[in-house]
């Protein structure tokens, strides 16, 4: 029997460049069995094309990639038979319905027919899709669709999930039953590897992050760790730019420790364990120096705040993701 | 550890795997009559403005029959437009990432392009039937046994199924859907156009006259028109020639450009 601590996903020093644009610039991942590794980041930082490099759905530039043992541009059809891949724009066809779906996936996999059936109706009952069943998938709300999409990606009975941005565009309560049905996926022995932009989803789920930016892992570790280096919670000031050196001088000062400044909007933000302790702490202390904050705020650390605490910069918005993953090449 | 699996096997597998392809492909047009229903009307609309708008003045300078001229060329420009519908599907499957669902499942490489091109030429039969039907109730009688005319259909979807290869492989380079039909359309007019379809390619200037008369479209027209009315059926060889050197060509490169789209 394998034991609980190997490896599933081995990523070295993988790079994919498009062009000018570092879309992987030397991603090293190690994702062991029965884990849900998170790969965080904003649009664009190189999270898709690294599935995509797992999923045999491009080929890297150099580097290397194995799913138990077997590498991914080597012996592609090998990997295949290992993975389940769910998208983010939900590849479901909007003309076959739900259950039409998981047959065709099915006998792709090439599971015999009356098994292919059993698993298809089993599929649709866990995902709460029988009553949907006959209808095409066009008639489906976005939740629907990303259920389908991921049961297609179970039908073959995958060891390894891929899951990209599984939650993106979903209300709150459709996001935290999709949450369940992943734990539970993880819970029955698959090892998973997603990929998200929230923060919130990374810590709800994932048992490691690495955190990636312009096609590199910038920080990772366990989420209990991560979080734990970013403190708990963010207490942000804004002050009139005449004082603003004066008001960091303070802020350092009352907090003990180094404080980040927004480059855009001049926020100075620093962390703490008790934010709004904190927060009280550095007000009158300000006023003490007669700085009237012109704006203050208390939050629990976003993926903008650890991109700040991490890379220094804030998280940029980029639209380039969907040409540098999906466009041609 | 991992045994290769046997040649007949693996056969067996890709046809398995072509199967649900072309079976996927045809409920499309099943769910989306309106696919079926518009690219059946654009070829009856050709047929018909042909037959009447022209149909007097040849008929009267010619002394024949123009619709028994006319079907044959409706015939093959039908199959070839509808060639044009394969690289629009394919760019949407690409675009809309079912092409990387598939290309994640352990099938066979080859079975996303046959099965689109399959499913079509399924689709072209349907059409180029009808167009055979109205046609006959236009007027048209074919001189020949049944066995002809079904050689004559045949023939007619033999070579658009090569043709859809050439399609298929320009969308696979272009990628977007506008821009390929109207590269399509490129190709496809002066392929119909300056051919044997509607006039008799005597009375073309002599410089067109070379083209008109050597390309592939022209012989497959002479080739139905020699199967459905009589005459000699040269033609009818050289366009399987014809269509063997495009499949010849066109499946390989577009199975090399899909294996190398991301």
């Amino acid at each position: 029997m394998k034991n609980t601590n190997e490896a599933v996903i081995v990523v070295k020093k993988l790079k994919k460049y498009f062009g000018d644009v570092k879309a992987l610039d030397g991603i090293d991942l190690h994702v062991d069995k029965g884990k849900i590794y998170g790969l965080l980041g904003p649009n664009g930082a190189g999270k898709t094309t690294v599935v995509r490099a797992l999923a045999t759905l491009l080929v890297p530039d150099s580097g290397t990639a194995t799913i138990n043992g077997i590498d991914v541009c080597e012996h592609p059809t090998q990997v295949r038979r290992m993975i389940g891949l769910a998208g983010q724009f939900a590849a479901v066809d909007d003309f076959l319905t739900g259950r039409e779906t998981l047959m065709m996936v099915a006998r792709l996999y090439h599971v015999p027919k009356a098994e292919a059936k059993k698993r298809t109706e089993d599929l649709l009952k866990r995902l709460n899709l029988e009553e949907a069943a006959d209808r095409v998938a066009k008639t489906y709300s976005g939740g629907m669709r990303r259920r389908l999409d991921l049961g297609a990606s179970l039908v073959g009975r995958p060891e390894v999930l891929f899951l990209d941005e599984p939650t993106t565009g979903l209300d709150p309560r459709t996001r935290q039953e999709l949450w369940q049905l992943i734990r539970e996926l993880v819970a029955e022995g698959r090892t998973l590897l997603l990929t998200t932009q929230y923060l919130e989803e990374a810590d709800a789920l994932c048992d490691y992050i690495s955190i990636i930016d312009r096609g590199k892992v910038v920080k990772a570790g366990t989420t209990a760790s991560l979080k734990a280096s970013l403190g708990r919670d963010v207490v942000e000031v804004i002050v009139a730019e005449s004082h603003h050196a004066q008001a960091l001088e303070i802020i350092q000062k009352v907090a003990a420790c180094k404080a980040t400044v927004d480059e855009m909007n001049q926020a100075i933000s620093v962390r703490a364990a008790k934010g709004a302790d904190m927060l009280i702490k550095v007000v009158s202390a300000l006023e003490k120096a007669n700085i009237k904050p012109r704006d203050l705020s208390v939050h629990r650390p976003s993926l903008d705040d650890v991109f700040l605490a991490v890379t220094g910069k804030k998280t940029r918005p980029q639209a380039q993701k969907t040409k540098t993953s999906r466009g041609k090449k | 550890m991992q045994s290769k699996p046997s040649i007949i096997s693996s056969i067996g597998m890709t046809l398995s795997d072509i199967g649900a392809i072309v079976r996927r492909n045809l409920m499309r047009f099943k769910r989306t009559p309106e696919i079926v229903i518009f690219s059946s009307i654009q070829p009856l609309m050709f047929l018909l403005l042909f037959n009447f708008v022209f149909g007097g003045a040849i008929s009267a300078s010619s002394g024949g029959s123009y619709i028994n001229f006319l079907l044959p060329g409706i015939m093959a420009q039908t199959a070839l437009f509808s060639t044009l519908q394969t690289p629009i599907a394919l760019v949407a499957d690409l675009d809309k990432g079912a092409i990387d669902r598939f290309r994640s499942l352990p099938m066979s490489r080859v079975a996303v392009l046959a099965g689109r091109t399959f499913a079509d030429a399924i689709r072209m039969s349907f059409i180029v039937f009808l167009m055979f039907i109205f046609g006959t109730i236009l007027g048209f009688r074919y001189q020949a046994g049944g066995g002809k005319l079904v050689a004559a259909l045949a023939l007619v979807v033999f070579f658009g199924y090569a043709f859809s290869w050439l399609t298929a492989t320009l969308g696979l380079y272009i990628r977007n859907a506008e821009a390929v039909q109207t590269a399509g359309f490129l190709f496809v007019f002066p392929l119909t156009f300056a051919s044997s379809a509607f006039v008799p390619v005597s009375t073309m200037p002599q410089w067109l006259q070379v083209f008109a008369r050597n390309q592939p479209v022209t012989q497959l027209i002479n080739g139905v028109r020699a199967l459905m009315l009589g005459g000699p059926t040269d033609a009818v060889w050289i366009t399987i020639a014809w269509a063997i050197g495009l499949l010849a060509v066109f499946v390989p490169l577009a199975i090399y450009k899909f294996d190398k789209t991301v």
